[in-house]
């Protein structure tokens, strides 16, 4: 090995990581299991990365293939994982127009984890529609629209739509859709 | 308040404690012993590196 060794940026990374980890799983043992796992797949499969593509992109497709693994293997076990993180969070959202941050926690851990996915790589993480569509190898249409679904339902939760949930299919149908909604008041 | 003002305010309000969240993560600074690991994957190497 010459010049420099993509392994060392490895550790620039790591909080990142970590944050993605902690806001998918909401379980900080879960989610430092699954960084480890990643660190250590990473180091050892580094040829494997394209030196000059995007390296944050790369371990978080090995996160989060790790986290889907591990949760199948987890599905196995115990019949109903999701059921089991939903119960330990059900909690009355609160409507008083002051969002605290548990409500918000509680209201992300309610969506379907690919939902949650598709919002934590978009909205906090910082990635494009096409870099998380190819981490999670699907359509981008696909991630865009998962995305959607998370906000009105983070929406919905939170009150912060008076009625139901909507049926949204991008951004422009949402911003229409609330404004005939209001106008219809 | 229009209704276009209305959907961008919720959408504000999702997006930041998205972001709170997250950056609350990221603040937690990480444990040592990622770090620890990291050296410890390459000292192995090290070490088959001599023996190779």
């Amino acid at each position: 090995m010459s010049g420099s060794d993509p392994r060392d940026e490895l550790v620039e990374h790591l909080p990142a990581m970590r944050a993605f980890a902690i806001s998918l799983t909401r379980n900080g043992s879960v989610a430092d299991d699954m960084v480890q796992d990643t660190l250590v797949k990473a180091w050892t499969n580094i040829d494997k990365f394209q030196v000059g593509t995007n390296m944050r992109a790369w371990l978080f497709t090995i996160l989060r293939n790790t986290y889907y693994s591990s949760r199948r293997k987890a599905k196995r076990e115990v019949s109903d994982v999701d059921g089991v993180f939903t119960e330990s969070l059900a909690e009355k959202p609160a409507h008083d127009g002051h969002l605290q941050m548990n409500d918000f926690r509680v209201a992300l851990g309610k969506l379907k984890v690919e939902q949650r996915e598709a919002l934590l790589l978009i909205g906090a993480s910082g990635f494009s529609y096409e870099e998380a569509a190819e981490m999670c190898g699907v359509a981008v249409g696909t991630i865009k629209s998962r995305t959607n679904r998370a906000r009105a339902q983070l929406a919905e939760l939170m009150g912060l739509n008076e009625d139901e949930a909507m049926e949204m299919t991008d951004d422009a149908t949402m911003s229409v859709l609330s404004a005939s909604k209001v106008a219809s008041f | 308040m229009s209704g276009q003002s209305h959907s961008k305010e919720q959408h504000g309000v999702i997006d930041e404690n998205l972001r709170r969240v997250y950056q609350e993560a990221v603040d937690e600074g990480v444990p040592d012993r990622f770090k620890s690991l990291l050296d410890q994957l390459k000292q192995q190497d090290e070490e088959q590196g001599k023996r190779e």
